[in-house]
C-alpha cells in the first residue's frame, strides 16, 4: 500500500515538474508547481513527518504560491517572452549537463558514503510523544538561538520588500 | 518495501530538472520557481534522512529551509518587480546591464 502510493505520487511530481520546466505561460508554471509541492507534502505523510508536511502546506503550496500568482498577474507577462536563438544553442548542452549531475549523484548514493550514525527519536516513540511536540521542545531548548536568528531574517526580508516596492529606486 | 534510496534518487531527479529548467528558461520568473522546486527537493532528501536515521534534525533543518525560502521568494519577487518597473520586461536576455 505504502509502495503504490510512493510510486504514484512520485510519477505524479516528476511529471509535473517536467511540465514546470517545458510550459510557456507563467501561470499554469505556477500551478504546477504547487502540485509538486502538494506530492512532496503526501511524501512528508508518509516518512511520519506530519508537522513539517503541515508547514509545507500552509507555507509553500499557500504563501509562496500566491505570492508568485500574484506577482505574474501583477506583470501582466506575454507568453512570447522568451527569444528563440539564445535559447537553442542553450538547450541541448544544458539538458546534457544535468542528466550527468544526475548520474553523478548517483554514482554518490550507489558508494557507500551516506550511511549516518542512528539517533534516538524511533518512529514509536515519537508518535507516542507526538511530532510536533518532539520538534516544539527541541526548538525551544536546543535550536533556540537559529530559531531567534530565524526570525531576524524574517525582519529583515520584510524591510527588503518594502524598500525595494518604492515608487523611485 | 520503500527504502532511503528511493526518496534519495526521487529527490535528486526533481533537483536534476530544477537545474536544467534554470539552464534553459529566459523569464526570471520561471528560473525562480525552478529554483524553489531545488529547495523542495533537497528538503525532501533531508526528511527521508530524519526517518531513516531515526533523528529530528533534518525536520529542523527543513524548518529553517522553509523560512529562508520565504525570505527569498519575498525580496526575490520585490527586485524582479522592480526591475520590471525599470525596464517593462523580466527576460533575462535583456537584463545584462551587469553582465561585463
Amino acid at each position: 500500500m505504502e509502495a503504490y502510493l510512493f510510486y504514484i505520487v512520485a510519477t505524479i511530481s516528476v511529471v509535473s515538474a517536467a511540465y514546470l520546466i517545458f510550459e510557456k505561460n507563467p501561470v499554469y508554471n505556477a500551478l504546477y508547481l504547487i502540485q509538486t509541492m502538494v506530492c512532496i507534502a503526501v511524501l512528508y505523510i508518509l516518512l511520519e513527518a506530519q508537522f513539517i508536511a503541515a508547514v509545507q502546506m500552509i507555507v509553500y503550496a499557500g504563501a509562496i504560491m500566491v505570492l508568485f500568482l500574484f506577482v505574474i498577474m501583477l506583470l501582466n507577462l506575454n507568453i512570447k517572452e522568451e527569444s528563440k536563438d539564445a535559447l537553442f544553442y542553450q538547450k541541448i548542452p544544458a539538458i546534457f549537463l544535468g542528466i550527468t549531475l544526475f548520474v553523478i549523484i548517483c554514482v554518490i548514493l550507489k558508494s557507500k558514503l551516506l550511511q549516518g550514525k542512528h539517533g534516538e527519536y524511533t518512529t514509536a516513540y515519537v508518535n507516542s510523544i507526538g511530532n510536533t511536540r518532539v520538534i516544539g521542545n527541541l526548538l525551544f531548548t536546543d535550536y533556540l538561538l537559529p530559531f531567534e536568528i530565524t526570525s531576524i531574517l524574517l525582519f529583515v526580508a520584510a524591510i527588503g520588500a518594502i524598500m525595494l516596492a518604492k515608487r523611485k529606486l | 518495501m520503500i527504502t532511503l534510496t528511493h526518496y534519495l534518487v526521487l529527490s535528486a531527479i526533481l533537483f536534476t530538472m530544477g537545474v536544467i529548467g534554470v539552464l534553459i528558461r529566459r523569464n526570471a520568473i520561471i528560473i525562480f520557481m525552478c529554483i524553489e522546486l531545488m529547495l523542495n527537493a533537497v528538503n525532501l532528501s533531508f526528511v527521508a534522512f530524519a526517518h531513516y536515521l531515526n533523528s529530528m534534525q533534518g525536520q529542523l533543518f527543513v524548518f529553517f529551509t522553509m523560512t529562508v525560502a520565504a525570505a527569498e521568494a519575498a525580496v526575490g519577487l520585490a527586485i524582479i518587480v522592480a526591475v520590471f518597473r525599470n525596464k517593462e520586461t523580466v527576460n533575462i536576455d535583456d537584463i545584462n546591464i551587469m553582465k561585463w
